[in-house]
């Protein structure tokens, strides 16, 4: 099977852009990544994309052009992008397409997610009682976490300083202002034990990615960036998910762990042979969490880590280098694909002042309701 | 004072002075699940231990959005947990009569009926009965 390649990364900036539609920040994106890739969209020979709240992604086949290409649409929660992205690559491999194209995008109302009972197979009394909330969840697992292994609020406090730190050196993140410790610490409780400022904000933007194979990007004259895996895994037996009105007591590992372990199967490379990373940092525990979870470390390593830098730009592992969902804010259809978006951009070695100085190899996840986990790993 | 009103959901509940919750038992793999699904060929319904520790907890601290929240439009700040029921599962519940700041894992708790939007549901609060954290 051929090796699959990313050659073209587009996005529009995170945050909030009045006067745009979600759609209109996908197609944005999707222009600026066929200019990066040096193709035209007649030249795309399957489409993958979605969003959760900005429509199909296939319609915006109106802008782009009438061209006939196979568009298939994606819903797949927090990982709708992972998961185009992973259609997009299983064509390629499959044989069936030199050149394909992954985007997603999305414009979310301001405030926390309002999801209802019945969309979720879950009963009314669920709702109606407060205990329907995705915020809950966090916090309810990370307090968990955090007492099984020693996990302190001032590494959740650590996570969310380095992410506003990152997004300062991001032209594509949403918040620009470095926040200190203290103020993320002390900044007003939301769902003990995570702040405000440990939170992530829905909000809206778009990725583009154009993947070809290995041939069609030798003919290209591009140099490639090679999708080394791409995986997607819904939740094993066990596993703590959110809307959840019981759990086993018998606990599993979550989907994340198995996404995990078969994309490091699949690339032939290990947790230690990574360069660069982003993780899934709906809040500040989230990313603590999936440190472990995808193998970067062992569990209650991370007290340790964050004290120390260690995911810092100029660390051993630099984390969510371009702020993550915390200075990016969450439109969830575009999320995932950001990640991977920032991830070319540090191979390609143009990300200016929070470049990973000679970052060859980069690793991407995102996860998402209610259960699933996409990993990309990258090399240069 | 929570026994004369409507519950807020069939089956979630029993009724008496000393309710349970109600659970399904998978009748093949002997899971237990809250609530009890509606299978009835796939799941038996079994009463849940009235006592349990604390497994996580949180304070929601803002009010959810209505709907579905159907609390009071005035907020006041609630204590949420999962609650392991010993060799049965793990509940989620709202919390009755514990202070913030007291809240911990392991502490023992034990099930109430509690009045929510002028129904019957449930809560889980202090079981003084039980001494230590069992953390």
């Amino acid at each position: 099977m051929t090796e699959v390649c990313i050659i073209g990364a587009g996005i529009h900036p995170f945050g909030r852009t009045d006067g745009m539609s979600g759609l209109q920040q996908g197609v944005f994106a999707v222009r600026q990544a066929l200019a990066d890739a040096g193709v035209e969209w007649p030249d795309i020979d399957i489409a993958y994309g979605g969003s959760s709240a900005a429509g199909n992604a296939d319609i915006m086949v109106n802008d782009l052009g009438l061209t006939g290409v196979p568009f298939i649409n994606v819903a797949n929660g927090c990982a709708t992008g992972g998961s185009a992205l992973y259609g997009a690559f299983a064509s390629i491999k499959a044989g069936q397409a030199d050149l394909a194209l992954a985007v997603g995008f999305d414009k979310h109302p301001r405030g926390a997610f309002d999801p209802r009972p019945a969309d979720w197979g879950l009963p009314d009394w669920y709702g109606e009682t407060g205990l329907m909330l995705t915020t809950q969840f966090f916090a309810l697992k990370l307090r968990r976490y955090m007492e099984q292994f020693g996990i302190s609020p001032t590494t959740l406090g650590r996570v969310a300083e380095k992410a506003f730190d990152n997004g300062a050196l991001a032209s594509h993140s949403w918040r620009k202002q470095p926040v200190d410790i203290d103020t993320i610490m002390n900044s007003q409780m939301v769902n003990d034990p995570l702040t405000k400022f440990m939170f992530c904000a829905p909000a809206e933007g778009g990725v583009g990615l154009v993947l070809a194979s290995e041939k069609k990007a030798r003919e290209l004259g591009v140099t490639p960036i090679y999708l080394k895996a791409a995986t997607i895994r819904t939740r094993p037996p066990g596993s703590f998910e959110v809307f959840s009105p019981s759990l086993d007591i018998e606990r599993g590992p979550s989907p994340t762990v198995v996404a995990s372990k078969a994309a490091f199967e699949a690339s032939g490379l290990g947790p230690g042979d990574i360069d660069v990373a982003q993780l899934q940092d709906t809040e500040s525990g989230a990313e603590i969490m999936h440190m472990a979870e995808n193998g970067f470390c062992a569990d209650g390593e991370q007290e340790q880590w964050l004290s120390e830098g260690r995911t810092r730009l100029g660390g051993v592992l630099p984390v969510n280098t371009d702020g993550g969902c915390l200075a990016c804010g969450e439109p969830i259809g575009a999320s995932g694909l950001r990640q991977v978006y920032e991830n070319v951009v540090q191979l390609q070695g143009r990300a200016g002042a929070r470049q990973v100085e000679g970052a060859r190899t980069a690793y991407s996840h995102v996860y998402g309701a209610p259960g699933l986990s996409a990993i990309a790993i990258l090399q240069r | 004072m929570a026994e004369t009103l409507v519950d807020i959901a069939d089956h979630l509940l029993t009724r008496g002075p000393d309710p349970a919750l109600i659970g399904g038992r998978d009748r093949t793999t002997g899971r237990i699940v809250f609530p009890c699904p509606a299978d009835a060929e796939r799941f038996e319904a079994v009463e849940l231990p009235r006592e349990g520790r604390i497994w996580s907890w949180t304070v929601q601290r803002f009010r959810p959005k209505s709907p579905p929240y159907t609390g009071p439009e005035s907020f006041e700040p609630y204590a949420i947990a999962y609650v392991e029921l010993p060799g049965a599962t793990i509940v989620e519940s709202r919390l009755s009569g514990f202070s913030f700041d007291d809240l911990k894992v392991g502490l023992p708790c034990k099930l109430v009926a509690e009045v929510f939007a002028g129904k019957r549901s449930y809560a889980f609060a202090p079981n003084d009965s039980i001494g230590g954290d069992g953390a």
